[in-house]
């Protein structure tokens, strides 16, 4: 299982600072020294706040091992660019997939799980299920 | 019928009304969004535009998928995949016909419609550019510009709505007592339609 490839996390947010921080929080967080690879894809390309297809298409480009690709997202134009370049069919790696999510929460539990080598399928459900982690 | 000069046409003349009317499509924005409307969409029909001229499409089909795929990737904020998907799937029903039936475009605009309305997951009456949408396709048949004037009215109708989808939702009442961009835009959009067709208000 160690040798296999482990899935890849993108983490689109309106904000690139959010985006990097979260990735790097995740990783941070995943600990181990052989984490999954975490790519950020956060605001616009000239460094405004917004969404990049372009950004996000290579972010998913980078962290493709050949195992998936899990895209977690933040509001509004984030989950529908990441939804219209699913629909596209040849933007994104194969096997790649929009997570449904809380950002900061979700990726932290996609990229445990994913660095402990758990398919795509797992990653999906273990950073979904961080919507049930209530705080009081 | 209907071949790829038209269409080309069509995403010329709505370039130049997003350009034209960028400011007020930004004014709109500003109570009830983020004040990025008219910039996002400028950016996003001006590269639609040097695309459509840099290399241009032989189909109508190829026109708009090409558009549509300038949207998503030059827009960067929800208008982008939301029109985007709109061209590109009206586009993409279009096929590799070399000229298409006023019949066959309603048809796949309904499409498009119908896809954009699954991609943002919006209804009419949720104060979004679904709200002109539909009425423009609905009047399509008739003409150009009943599709036109149906989309304005539409967008006109957006104003004592309560929004329930995008940014403007977290308003609530407060998004009540401004016309919707996104539905503004779109009646650009068709207004531009009915121009490239020879039948808006300046023939």
């Amino acid at each position: 299982m160690t040798d296999s490839p482990l899935v890849g996390i993108v983490l689109v947010s309106h904000s690139g600072p959010v985006a990097t921080s979260v990735a790097d929080l995740a990783a941070g967080l995943a600990g181990g020294k052989a984490t999954a690879p975490v790519a950020p894809a956060g605001g616009t390309e000239d460094g405004g706040l917004g969404t990049s297809a372009d950004l996000i298409a290579a972010a998913a480009r980078s962290v493709d091992r050949g195992a998936g690709v899990a895209l977690l997202v933040d509001l509004g134009s984030a989950v529908l660019t990441v939804k219209a370049l699913l629909a596209e069919g040849d933007e994104l790696p194969p096997d790649s997939r929009l997570v449904d999510a809380p950002f900061v929460e979700g990726a932290v539990a996609a990229v445990v799980t994913a660095s402990a080598g758990a398919d795509l399928d797992a990653v999906e459900a273990a950073a979904h299920e961080a919507y049930a982690y209530r705080k009081e | 019928m209907l071949d790829a000069e038209f269409f080309r046409r069509w995403m010329t003349a709505t370039a130049a009304a997003v350009d034209r009317e960028a400011e007020r499509l930004t004014e709109l924005d500003s109570p009830i969004g983020d004040a990025d409307h008219g910039s996002n969409l400028r950016r996003g029909f001006t590269a639609v535009a040097a695309a459509l001229e840099k290399d241009p499409p032989d189909t109508p089909g190829a026109v708009l998928t090409l558009a549509g795929r300038q949207l998503i990737s030059t827009v960067g904020g929800a208008s982008g995949p939301l029109y985007g998907t709109l061209l590109r799937r009206t586009g993409k029903e279009l096929g590799e016909a070399a000229e298409v039936s006023e019949a066959q475009f309603a048809d796949a605009l309904r499409a498009g419609v119908d896809a954009v309305a699954k991609l943002g997951g919006a209804v009419p009456g949720d104060k979004t550019m679904v709200d002109a949408l539909e009425p423009a396709v609905a009047e399509l048949a008739t003409s150009f510009r009943a599709a036109a004037e149906a989309a304005a009215r539409g967008a006109e109708a957006t104003v004592p709505l309560i929004a329930r989808k995008g940014r403007a939702s977290y308003l609530g009442e407060r998004s009540a007592g401004h016309q919707d961009p996104g539905a503004t835009s779109t009646a650009l959009l068709f207004a531009a339609l009915a121009e490239a067709a020879g039948d808006g208000a300046e023939g």
